[in-house]
């Protein structure tokens, strides 16, 4: 019995040998790179391997850091509340109005397909909807709503948030998607011969048996846009910062250690948001 | 059947709207490369033209796309291979608890919400530090990986989950080995996922931005061109760009939905493969 037990270990550490050494080399190693680098010390031209904690008296100790992360909550919970709304409400349609397996299958995918075309391309995609004169200005003045081009529809907060919801509400669609699929139908006729309403159902019904797949679009949706750095800078316009943005910058600078110090504490933040999001689910079973 | 309820056509005009809002932008600048000579990056259309396209082929006016596609292409069918097969493997280790499994696992979760900026960060200090160039095909490929596998991994947890171990025990009891039964029981069954998996993976590569910009060295992929010209580049010729790369992918998709599609059919026409497995 013993001799069985060690053969299923030694084969399952054979199988994922090539795994786990990917994940070694490319995830595991730089992170503690990262660490070790956040504690060196930066001159003008090169980097001094050091034990000094002035990258994170220096990160804590300045306002810009404040101002950045409360952007990037910001800009977290509204992309998260319109990507689960919308998100939601897709899925709902798909799983509970779309009546044949074949359609279902075939509105997925055409919910899916723009995931598989590259991301900076529908960035650039809106600027002639809403550039001065794009197409957004050009409807609304000929409608006469407004009398002179809205010169916050491009390069604001705005077409960030709308650029975070075009790209990642898909997140939320499959995870809901697929536990709403999960669902009995029996239950749902059964809560119906019990007399209750069509919102009733939906409130007491199928939102607490969709709740897994809630949260596993929630992880998606807040990791993506907290670590985000493009989205932010094309979009603002390099008017508005999130904590990937200070990231860049210093790297583009050269300021490893103190990019190496903020990255940690990104990073440290986005952990936390997720060992909290994962005490509501747990991803294995869910599946 | 019930008839239809009010909900119904008041969830179809919305999701309506929401393809919309998908597709829309990718289909404007679609129908704007093909501004005309003067046009610019709005509407109204200077005429119809292909000279933003034109203007693409011609390299010194922005920079060495051609060379940026191969090798994102060649990347991408790397990235592609590997995550499927290592997804598979990984998929099959897991359904079996091993010493250690529990932390692979949560780094795979790590992997996947790790913001990306620390990839690209954390991999080129490695490599600056051993004293290694970094070039995409290794510390690009290296950061892609971290990307793709999570993802092929957890289509793969999620096709286990759903396997009925049955046919594997019917292939044990009519005295196949393991790895005949992997090779005439498993696999086939599990073939349709693992076309997604290679989608996943050539396209997740083929996009992919934050990972490597920091990881790819002097020659660029293309995503990382298209970064570059979006600074300095004000023409249609974006546009161009961009409607080529799209329909590129959307070729792909394609190729992967009918193979799909075939695969799905021919193995609906033949059946099983019983009594074809050899000793």
């Amino acid at each position: 019995m013993k001799n069985w037990r060690d053969n299923t270990a030694l084969k399952g550490w054979l199988m994922v040998s090539p795994l786990a050494a990917v994940l070694l080399i490319f995830l595991v190693l730089p992170i503690v790179l990262i660490v070790i680098v956040s504690f060196w010390r930066a001159t003008e031209f090169s980097i001094i391997p050091a034990f000094e904690f002035d990258n994170y008296e220096f990160l804590f100790g300045s306002p810009v850091t404040y101002t950045v992360f409360f952007n990037t909550f910001k800009y977290a919970l509204i992309t998260w509340v319109f990507t689960l709304l919308i998100g939601f409400t897709v899925a709902y349609y798909l799983a509970f109005h779309i009546r044949t397996l074949t359609w279902q299958i075939t509105l997925f995918l055409l919910c899916t397909i723009p995931f598989w075309t590259s991301n900076i391309i529908r960035m650039i995609s809106w600027i002639p909807f809403l550039g001065r004169n794009g197409i957004a200005n050009s409807t609304l003045l000929s409608w006469g709503v407004i009398d002179e081009p809205i010169e916050w529809l491009l390069f604001s907060d705005f077409a960030v948030i709308l650029a975070f919801v075009h790209l990642y509400t898909l997140f939320m669609v499959v995870p809901i998607f697929n536990t709403m699929m999960r669902i009995d139908k029996s239950l749902i006729e059964a809560a119906r011969d019990a007399g209750a309403s069509g919102a009733q159902i939906l409130w007491n019904v199928i939102i607490p048996l969709t709740k897994p797949g809630i949260m596993i679009g929630t992880i998606f949706v807040v990791t993506l846009v907290m670590g985000d750095f493009i989205t932010v800078r094309f979009m603002s316009g390099s008017q508005s910062a999130n904590v990937g943005r200070l990231i860049s910058n210093d790297i583009a600078l050269l300021q490893y250690p103190s990019a190496s110090a903020t990255a940690i504490v990104l990073l440290a933040t986005v952990l936390i948001t997720i060992a909290i999001l994962l005490r509501f689910v747990d991803i294995r079973k869910e599946l | 059947m019930e008839p239809r309820t009010r909900s119904f056509y008041i969830l179809s005009a919305f999701f309506a709207l929401f393809i919309l809002f998908l597709y829309g932008p990718t289909i404007t600048i679609g129908i704007l490369s093909f501004q005309g000579e003067g046009g610019g990056l709005t509407f109204p259309m200077r005429g119809v033209s292909l000279y933003w396209f034109r203007d693409l082929f011609e390299q010194q006016a922005v920079g060495d796309i051609w060379g940026s596609f191969r090798r994102s292409f060649v990347l991408g069918l790397m990235v592609m291979v590997v995550t499927v097969v290592v997804s598979v493997m990984g998929g099959l280790a897991f359904r079996s608890r091993f010493p250690g499994s529990n932390i692979l696992f949560y780094l795979i979760i790590t992997s996947l919400v790790i913001p990306s900026i620390l990839i690209s960060l954390g991999v080129g200090l490695l490599f600056s530090q051993s004293g290694l160039d970094v070039h995409w095909s290794t510390s690009g490929f290296g950061s892609q990986l971290t990307w793709t596998l999570p993802f092929g991994l957890l289509i793969m947890f999620a096709v286990f989950n759903r396997f009925d171990k049955s046919y594997e025990e019917a292939a044990r009891d009519l005295g196949a080995t393991p790895w005949q039964t992997l090779r005439h029981v498993v696999l086939p069954i599990i073939a349709p996922s693992l076309i997604g998996v290679a989608l996943f993976g050539f396209t997740l590569s083929y996009d992919e931005f934050a990972r490597t910009l920091l990881t790819s060295g002097s020659y660029n992929t293309l995503p990382l061109e298209i970064y570059g010209m979006t600074t300095n580049v004000t023409s249609p010729v974006l546009y161009a760009l961009g409607t080529l790369t799209t329909v590129f992918s959307l070729i792909i998709i394609g190729v992967f939905l009918c193979v799909a599609l075939i695969a799905n059919k021919r193995r609906a026409r033949h059946g099983s493969d019983a009594g074809k497995g050899h000793l």
